[in-house]
């Protein structure tokens, strides 16, 4: 009963902030209503008893990820949009994304009220920190392992694609990085001698 | 009727009992903060040769008072061209998720039965006696702490991490060239720090085999060591450092270093929208010297106490809570300590040691921790 109401309380207010995010033309409004749908998202994570997911839904997507999305749309002081007229297909491309998605919802619940009721598995410790961390590190190693190497291909090519130069630009940088020094090492002598 | 009422009463007992919880950790935690706030300025008086507050009562001890008094009726001034909502917005995250975390502090032991010694006095009144006994059951095996989550540890960093958007957006929507650094650099600050928070807590939870604030002192009592500074110290030191730095305190308060940013991401905000976000600073003091405490000083636990007091009676409890509160206490001294010792960073500094130095200082102590315990199991 009281997760029902909980249920229908925080859907809803998910289901506001992503389309607010969606409407609002200010790319600052679109983040702060997405870290809204991450905060209602872990708490829907929370009444179907997955606390882990819950906290990790919030440290990782609300606490780093829109924290860096946010960072980037401040440095950048980025205007307002603006309606783009030459793109209009992309609005038919969107609508049949939206109309196959909402397909595949009413495929998904007619499966689930039609298959058979199972028993949940209600023990104590489902959905807890201990039995995910067991079953991600003996049934479902491969996937974990195949992520993390993923993962760290990933951060490394980060780092080559925005370290990418050749002979001559490392030349030319070290050379102005040696000169900048050089000035300052002279204005602070200077500075001594004065 | 009285079938009703009591069904009523029963449904809505835990609702009283969490409110009366949370209200009372509300105003102790805002109370001891206040009390910081005082203390900070009498301490760093002190340290400077000065005499510090004096003035509000006797050796200015309703300072705090006065101080809320005139926040509650200064003038609020709003910039012209700030972005009103997330102008509004920015405080109320900065507070909600300073105080979020206060339901998972772990106050105290167990108490085996807190209410039995009042079950005889009034058992021979009407309604109040089987009410009382009803109570006294309910309570039998009380813990001293609002919730006890399976995450907590990770429930208080991800809370602390969206504490981030509090900052940064009041810097960003102030509409002002220093509000706007202030809120950049202490989310650039905040993002690198909380790495190095989290790799220092790693190696506590191997060793606890728990993510619970309650578990890990449980598992302390039942380590050798007793307290997991012992075989953490380097774990404690990143933590310690990267405290200073998450809480936006000396020598990393960059965010608002006020001889070159004016007062930071705040320098925007008056009255009681400031007062929201000092308090948010303290709050976030608070929690950091309990998460401090609880992973690395055993919590509330004294060693050789059990043998004095039984544990799980009230004085073992009320010792134990005591001791808890002094461990905090020492904590937020070492805070002013050091704000009355050291210069601030630089900002490439700052991001050099915590990228360069901390960082990898807290991965080292993860895997010399793995080494350890799977050697120990084995």
């Amino acid at each position: 009963m009281a997760s029902d109401v909980l249920f229908y309380i925080f859907a809803g207010f998910a289901i506001m902030c992503a389309v607010s995010m969606v409407y609002h033309k200010n790319p600052l409004y679109s983040a702060i209503s997405l870290v809204g749908v991450f905060i209602a998202l872990s708490c829907l994570y929370v009444t179907l008893a997955a606390p882990f997911i819950a906290v990790v839904q919030i440290l990782i997507y609300a606490g780093a990820i829109m924290v860096l999305v946010v960072f980037v749309i401040m440095l950048l002081n980025l205007d307002e949009d603006r309606r783009e007229n030459r793109l209009g297909y992309l609005y038919a491309v969107g609508g049949g994304l939206g109309l196959i998605l909402l397909a595949q919802t009413f495929f998904i619940f007619y499966a689930v009220m039609r298959a058979p009721q199972q028993a949940v598995n209600t023990a104590e410790t489902a959905g807890k920190t201990l039995s995910i961390g067991q079953a991600m590190y003996t049934e479902y190693l491969l996937p974990v392992e195949i992520v993390g190497v993923m993962l760290l291909m990933a951060i490394i090519g980060g780092v080559v694609m925005s370290r990418r130069l050749n002979q001559e630009q490392i030349e030319t940088v070290v050379e102005a990085e040696m000169n900048l020094r050089n000035q300052q090492e002279e204005k602070d002598d200077f500075r001594i001698a004065f | 009727m009285t079938v009703l009422m009591e069904a009523v009463l029963k449904t809505a007992f835990p609702f009283i009992v969490f409110s009366a919880a949370i209200l009372a950790a509300f105003g102790g935690v805002l109370m001891i903060v206040a009390y910081t706030v005082l203390a900070e300025r009498k301490g760093l008086g002190w340290m400077q040769g000065r005499v510090g507050p004096n003035r509000v009562g006797p050796w200015g001890l309703f300072q705090p008072f006065a101080d809320l008094l005139k926040f509650i009726l200064k003038e609020d001034l709003v910039p012209d061209k700030s972005t009103k909502f997330v102008y509004f917005l920015a405080p109320l995250v900065a507070i909600t998720c300073a105080l979020i975390p206060m339901v998972l502090y772990p106050f105290g032991p167990r108490i085996a039965d807190p209410l039995g010694w009042l079950v005889p006095y009034v058992a021979d009144w009407p309604t109040v006696g089987p009410a009382v006994s009803w109570i006294a059951e309910q309570a039998i095996n009380m813990p001293l702490t609002i919730a006890r989550i399976d995450v907590g540890v990770l429930f208080i960093l991800s809370i602390t991490s969206v504490g981030v958007f509090g900052i940064a957006l009041a810097g960003w929507s102030s509409n002002s060239k220093y509000s706007l650094m202030g809120g950049l650099r202490s989310s650039a600050q905040m993002i690198s720090y909380e790495l190095a928070m989290g790799a220092s807590i790693i190696g506590v939870v191997m060793l606890a085999g728990t993510l619970d604030l309650n578990g890990i002192i449980e598992a302390q009592i039942r380590s050798p060591f007793k307290w997991f500074i012992i075989p953490q110290f380097i774990a404690f030191v990143v933590f310690l450092i990267s405290a200073f730095a998450e809480t936006n305190r000396v020598p990393f308060d960059l965010p608002e270093a006020e001889t070159e940013l004016v007062a930071g991401f705040h320098t925007e905000y008056s009255a009681l929208k400031f007062a929201l976000f000092f308090m948010a600073e303290y709050v976030n003091m608070f929690t950091v010297s309990v998460l401090c405490v609880t992973l690395f000083l055993g919590g509330w636990y004294v060693p050789g106490l059990g043998k004095i007091l039984e544990p799980g009676s009230i004085p073992y409890a009320l010792v134990s809570h005591l001791a808890f509160i002094g461990k905090i206490c020492f904590f937020l001294f070492l805070y002013i300590w050091i704000r009355g010792t050291l210069p601030r960073f630089r900002f490439d500094q700052l991001m050099n040691f915590g990228w360069k130095f901390l960082l990898p200082l807290g991965i080292a102590n993860i895997i010399f921790t793995i080494l350890i315990v799977y050697f120990l199991n084995s």
